[in-house]
């Protein structure tokens, strides 16, 4: 039993980052209509940005949140002008086909680039509590890794307070149900777009650090992390971000159950077979009434 | 003013004028051109041809965030609430121009004062509520923007008679606060008693106009809108 239950213990601690990563994804997707298919790509090159304050400043990778996360944020700012502030100007229906072509040609740009500058090599950051690891009743809780779900937990708190309370929140959550009504009422719907996008970026700036400390990240980790959140998000359907977190969480542990179950090349044999069940028997996610 | 989807003219030709105080009626059948006359209105869609002047001004360009705090706010048909917020969310957003949030406040009392039900319901969905306290939401989210124009498009859709009466008594309460008011409605009889003035929209042109009473009584009208059977 115990072998099954630190599976699901592990599967837990990712699925926190499965949240996280779904969180930036799902916002954007939900505000802006866009399907951001470069997210993980983001999410990679927060990754990097975190390892090379480790590898070159020695910056203590949850420190670094404080440098990455606004990096994160500009370039969500310079992609929204550059790129999709362009897409968000096409009507609603034709918005995800063009969005996903220039998500892939982004995300092949981006990866070739990460090869190129940082070379293919398998990086991860080792802090010298790296190795730490909390006892449970049998169970061994790697603190690193706990710290990154308390952490992915935090900013997604923060993030839901941001939507409820925060004056540009609130018009996000108005932009994101109905954009010509936001409109009507006086809401720069141009402005509420830039920063959901800004804040998806920032998003997967965090999720790339903690991925760095906790995991491993390489230029061609994109692609899978793309799709992790992208289940997350038909997992959990739009317009919650506590959702989004806990659909994070039941990919995690689905992952778990099924690598313990089938062994681990099958890790993500449960986790799809829920994604294509949910999507046949909820489309619009399990927590979406 | 000219109006036109892609290669289909919605609006061709069309002259209205709504005057400070005054209540204008837009009346007539679906697909005349009413509502892209909102639209034009309200900066959603560009006309092809001609201008719109806003106390002077011209408001071609005018971006329609901003046209709310020229003085101009709309309850567009079907009332358009943000279902999954609380209905106080829905009337503050009401108030996101910088200036109308300066005296949100006040102008959520006023709301809570005209339509008392709201406050009961205030930490309710907006979606929970029923269609008349929705079209209260949707009139209270126009009202918070502090408008001199408040423009309502079919506020009657889908609502009971005695309803439909209510929202009329305060529609003319909040005229007498010197709110002018544009009112688009298929609901004829009701538009026209409560309007000053009136302008029949067909097929994209406008195919009269003059005062509501007048109207009221033109045997022409009263064939067209109010139907053989009206007294």
């Amino acid at each position: 039993m115990t072998p099954f239950l630190q599976q699901l213990v592990l599967g837990l601690l990712l699925g926190g980052l499965y949240g996280l990563a779904a969180a930036g994804l799902s916002l954007v997707f939900g505000v802006l209509k866009v399907l951001n298919v470069a997210h993980g790509q983001l999410i990679m090159l927060g990754g990097y940005g975190a390892f090379w304050l480790f590898a070159l400043r020695g910056l203590d990778p949850f420190a670094s949140l404080a440098v990455v996360i606004p990096a994160a944020l500009v370039a969500g700012v310079i992609l929204y002008w550059a790129l999709f502030g362009w897409v968000v100007r096409a009507p609603e229906e034709t918005r995800v086909k063009n969005s996903l072509l220039v998500g892939f040609g982004l995300a092949l740009a981006l990866e070739a680039a990460a090869v190129r500058l940082f070379t293919a090599d398998e990086r991860s950051i080792t802090t010298g509590y790296a190795g730490a690891v909390l006892s449970v009743g049998g169970l061994a809780v790697p603190v690193v890794r706990l710290a990154s779900l308390a952490l992915a937990l935090l900013l997604i708190g923060g993030l839901h307070l941001a939507l409820a309370r925060w004056r540009w929140g609130r018009a996000i959550r108005a932009t994101a149900e109905d954009w010509e009504a936001a409109l009507l009422t006086g809401i720069d719907v141009r402005r509420a777009y830039l920063l959901a996008f800004a804040l998806g970026t920032a998003l997967a700036g965090a999720a790339g650090t903690l991925v760095s400390v906790g995991y491993s990240i390489s230029p061609s980790i994109g692609l899978e992390w793309t799709l992790k959140a992208l289940v997350v998000v038909v997992l959990a359907g739009l317009g919650s971000m506590l959702g989004t977190f806990v659909g994070g969480l039941v990919l995690g542990l689905a992952e778990a159950v099924s690598a313990a179950a089938f062994g681990g090349p099958y890790r993500e044999v449960v986790g799809l077979v829920v994604f294509f069940v949910v999507l046949v028997a909820r489309p619009r996610g399990l927590f979406v009434r | 003013m000219e109006a036109a989807y892609g290669p289909f003219l919605a609006l061709s030709g069309v002259t209205l004028t709504a005057r400070p105080g005054e209540i204008v009626a837009l009346l007539g059948p679906n697909g005349a051109g009413k509502t892209t006359l909102i639209r034009c209105i309200t900066g959603l869609l560009r006309p092809r041809a001609g201008a719109i002047r806003w106390e002077g001004a011209p408001l071609d360009g005018v971006p329609a965030h901003a046209i709310v705090e020229r003085g101009i706010a709309v309850v567009p048909e079907g009332r358009r609430l943000f279902g999954a917020m609380t209905v106080e969310e829905n009337l503050e957003l009401g108030a996101f121009a910088p200036r109308a949030r300066a005296r949100r406040t006040a102008r959520l009392e006023h709301v809570y004062t005209i339509f008392p039900v709201l406050r009961e319901r205030r930490r309710q969905l907006a979606r929970a509520l029923s269609g008349g306290q929705q079209q209260m939401v949707a009139i209270g989210r126009a009202l918070m923007a502090g408008p001199t124009l408040l423009i309502l498009d079919e506020p009657s859709l889908g609502l009971a008679p005695r309803l439909v009466e209510s929202i009329f008594d305060v529609l003319r309460e909040i005229n007498r606060s010197g709110v002018s008011i544009l009112l688009v409605e298929q609901n004829v009889q009701a538009a026209l008693t409560l309007s000053h003035r009136a302008y029949l929209l067909e097929a994209g042109r406008v195919a009269g106009e003059g005062s509501a009473a007048v109207l009221l009584e033109d045997p022409r009208v009263r064939r067209a809108y109010l139907g053989p059977l009206a007294r």
